[in-house]
Parts: structure tokens; sequence; C-alpha cells
């Protein structure tokens, strides 16, 4: 019987194939720190993710005051 | 006797004009100034003398036939080097920016400033492609805090607080994506507005973060902001975001005092993970403003984290060509941050895009009975150069992306802010965000003048002579 599953995020795969993704290209040492502030946004987005807004709320990325 | 190299551009202005001073005599001042202090502090990036001494001598060639001068006449100022300035490549902050062909025309704010007859002398360090709390510049090196050479100068806009809190200038502009304004203007100890967002143009400017950019003036008095901010006002077809409003002058107003103003202090998360003394600054204003009230601004580190994740994702957009052809000229502090960004999930952003919308209902609500709210600019006072981390609440934390944990929550909707120094003793600084309803810029310039007035808050020249 099939069971559901949730990999564990794995930032270095995920960053090596956003690379791909996105064709850029990057010197082996770079990795390690851009690992970590995708943590750091990892982590920003789950603080967002986390507050329930309604269906009506829209974007605003332009923004009048 | 007045000495112009440090005078407040008010005083400057009303010398010119009355014939007192010509604006060669003070043009020429502030540029010995700068040539003999500056090589300390490491606020400009360029200084254009000659086009500033042509321009004074025009002042007084107009005086002299008796035209009247503008509101800002002969006031030496200068610019973020995200700002075209004719003439030169607009580099903000970069190595690959300065292979740029030279600017064909000013930014709007700085033809505005020059209509008012003030005079452009020069460019100023920041941080790369203004992602950036600290003032530290991989290639043009760090803007140094003039109070003390060993500490930051707060960023992006570096040298803009540094030239301000030098005295090199008495009038800069910079810009405040999610605290650039407010973070160097308490550090350095400076006055500096962020208007609302939509309120200044952008046209002619370096941009980092479209939804979240905003331009302002730092300065060492609250009426010069005013004189600014005025000066600078209405709408443009150069930039798509700012408003269709006509000029709404603060200066007239900006010494009417506080009286029938509704002040709170910012509680919950504007309380925590700073310094003691950061609050104390915040408390020691309320009690002279006679504010006993406290409001929370709800949700402020989700606003935090969106601007944050929206900073990411715009600017490494901005920057996926650069990133793909020239990685390794950015500043790998920069460059490290956009690349993460650019990787990131959609609707990362989206959800913080819409969060946006949810939060600015709440916040305007709070302006419904308020209208100031008093922050923190900074959890503490200027970190060491090179300084990587700092404690807060008892938590290590990167100085580079917590020196604006109490400016992000404000800017990232757009809400008008001064940025006020006060000095607790003999040491450096610690700044206090006066934060108004969004078009009120007017409410915060009367009450941060009335705290100068009171003097509770100032912004003294740094002693390097």
């Amino acid at each position: 019987m099939p069971t559901e599953t949730r990999p564990e995020f794995d930032p270095e795969a995920y960053l090596q194939a956003g690379l791909g993704l996105l064709d850029l290209t990057i010197e082996p040492n770079w990795a390690p720190a851009i690992v970590a502030n995708l943590k750091v946004l990892q982590a920003a987005a789950a603080l967002v993710g986390g507050f329930a807004l309604p269906d009506e709320a829209e974007a605003a990325p332009v923004y009048e005051a | 006797m007045t000495d112009f190299g440090t005078a407040s551009a008010a005083e400057i202005a009303s010398a010119v004009s009355a014939g007192r001073v010509g604006a060669h005599a003070v043009t020429s001042t502030v540029l010995e100034r700068i040539a003999r202090l500056d090589g300390r502090v490491n606020s400009f990036t360029d200084v254009v003398s000659e086009r500033a001494l042509a321009r004074a001598d025009a002042l007084d060639a107009a005086r002299a036939r008796g035209e009247a001068l503008g509101p800002l006449a002969g006031v030496p100022f200068a610019v973020k080097n995200l700002f075209d300035v004719a003439g030169l490549p607009t580099r903000a902050g970069s190595k690959i920016n300065r292979e740029r062909a030279p600017a064909e025309r000013d930014a709007t704010l700085i033809a505005r400033l020059e209509a008012a007859d003030a005079i452009l002398v020069g460019a100023l360090n920041m941080g790369e492609y203004a992602y950036d709390f600290t003032g530290e510049n991989l290639h043009d090196g760090p803007t140094r805090n003039p109070h003390d050479l060993g500490h930051m100068s707060g960023g992006s806009s570096g040298g803009s607080g540094g030239a301000i809190a030098a005295g090199l200038v008495p009038l800069v502009l910079g810009s405040d994506t999610n605290g650039s304004i407010r973070v160097p203007s308490a550090l350095c100890g400076c006055f500096g507005l962020k208007p609302t967002y939509g309120r200044l143009s952008r046209g002619g400017t370096f941009p980092f973060v479209g939804s979240l950019d905003h331009l302002g003036p730092m300065a060492r008095s609250v009426e010069d902001l005013a004189l600014a901010f005025d000066a600078m006002q209405g709408p443009d077809p150069a930039d798509p975001v700012v408003a269709d409003r006509g000029i709404e002058p603060t200066a007239p107003t900006v010494d009417s005092g506080i009286g029938g103003l509704r002040v709170a202090v910012a509680g919950g998360y504007f309380a925590r993970s700073g310094d003691p003394e950061a609050f104390e600054a915040v408390r020691t204003l309320a009690s002279a403003l006679g504010c006993e009230r406290t409001v929370d601004i709800p949700e402020a580190a989700r606003a935090r984290a969106s601007a944050y994740l929206i900073t990411a994702a715009e600017g490494a957009t901005l920057h996926l060509d650069r990133l793909r052809e020239r990685g390794g000229d950015f500043d790998p502090a920069v460059r490290d941050r956009l690349i993460a960004g650019a990787v990131m999930p959609a609707p990362f952003v989206e959800r913080a895009q819409r969060f946006r919308r949810w939060y600015r209902a709440a916040v305007l609500d709070l302006f419904r009975e308020v209208d100031v709210i008093l922050a923190p600019a900074t959890p503490c006072r200027a970190p060491r150069l090179g300084q990587k981390t700092f404690v807060l609440d008892g938590v290590e934390l990167p100085v580079r992306a917590n020196l604006g944990i109490f400016t992000q929550p404000i800017s990232f909707i757009g809400l008008p802010v001064v940025a006020v120094p006060v000095w607790p003793d003999d040491g450096l600084p610690l700044g206090v965000q006066i934060i108004a309803a969004p078009w009120r810029e007017e409410v915060a310039l009367r009450v941060a003048r009335h705290l100068e007035r009171e003097g509770l808050v100032r912004a003294p020249v740094a002693k390097l002579d």
C-alpha cells in the first residue's frame, strides 16, 4: 500500500537544481553561503506562510499608501 | 560669525539670498572641507568641483542682477551614488556599474533641488546595490562613522550619513528600501526623512526593490529636512509609482508644535531584541511628548520576514543577468543573498505580497487612534567596522541583516518616518523613528522639530579637525 511521503528539504540539491533552471553558474566555494541564505529565506517564508490570509487578500507589489 | 563650512541649509540659504555671503564662497569653503577631512571618513566617491563652482558663480551673478533666489540658495548638497549625475557613471556602490556610460542627465530630485538653487557638490559612498545596513563597501572601502572612526556608519546610505555627521555638506539624499536612510541616520547621529512610498520621484536613480524603494533627505536639522522635502515633491512621469499629488509644504508648519497630536510608543516586537538603551531612548522622547500610551503593531515579525523575502526576490530578478555574467565581480555578501533569492519559489514572494495587503489595513487601523508612533531605529549603537555578529536578547545574529529589524516592518507598507538622533552620553548616538500615517510627513516633522527645540535630539558635527 503506497504511503504519502514528503522528502526532507535538501538545500544543496535544491540550489543546484535552481541554478540549472536559471542558467546560473557559481564557483563551488560560493555554495555554503548561498545555502545558508536559502535557509534564512525558508525560515522567513515559514513564518509568513503560517499566517492565515483571506482569499481576498490581494497581492500589493506596487503599493499606494 | 557663521561658519559656512558647517552651517545649516537654512542659514546658508538665508545668508546667500540676503547677500551676506556669496554662493561661490560657501561652495569653496565646503569643497576645501571635503578635501581636507573626507580622507578620514570616506563618504564621497565623486566630487564635482568644477560643476559646483560654475553653478555658484551663476547664482551669484543672478543675485547681482537683482533676481530673487530659491529657498535653497547656495546650499551645497550631495547624493548617494545611485542617483544619476550628468557626466558620471551611476555606480550604485558596485564594481560592475562603474563601467556604464556616464549619465546624460541628473536624477529628478537633483534637478528639483537645483531648481531651488541648491548646488550639487558630489556623489556618496554606499553599500553595493543598496543591499546593506553596514555602510561597508568592498570596492570603495567603508564609510567610517565620523563620531568614532572605528565604527560603522550604517547603510546602505553610509556615505550620506558620514557626510552629514562630518559636517561636509548640510544636506544629502539617500535611499531607503528597508531602512537605508534611517539606519545611518541613527548610527551617525543625523536627522533623516523617509517619506511615504510614492511621495518623491525615483526618476533617474538605480533601483533595488521597486515595490519598496524610497528616496529622501538627511540633514543636521529638522528645518533643513522640511525645506529639502518641500523642494522635491510633485508628480514625475519618470517614476511609475510616484503619486499624482500636488506639493504639500511642510516647512511653514514645522514649528507649529505638537498640540493635539496623539502619540504612542510601539510595544511588543519593537520593545525586545535590542539593547536596553535603545528602548530607553524611545521612552525619553515619549516622556517629553507626554505620551503614556503603548500600541502593538500587529505581526511586525511577519512584516519584516515578508520584506526580507520580497527584497531577495526582486533584487535577484533585477540583477539576474549580471549574476549570470559577472557573479565574481559582486561583493560576495550581496551576491550570495541575491542568488538565494533568485532560486526561491515564487509562492514565498507572492504570499509576502498578499500579507502586505493585510498588514497595511491592520496598521492603518492604528492610525485612527494615534497620529504618531515612536519606535527604535536600530537595536544598538554603531557596531565596530568589520563586526560580523552581535547579540540581541541573548541570541547571536549577523549584523548586516539585523541592523534593520525595527525599520523593515515600517517601510514595508511605506509609512513616512523621521529618524531623530538621541545621545544617551558622550558616546555614539542612537536613533528613534517618528512614524506617521501615509502622506502625513508634516506630522512627523513637527514632532521631530518639537523634540529638537526642547534639546532632546540633535545632530552635532563630529570633531575631526
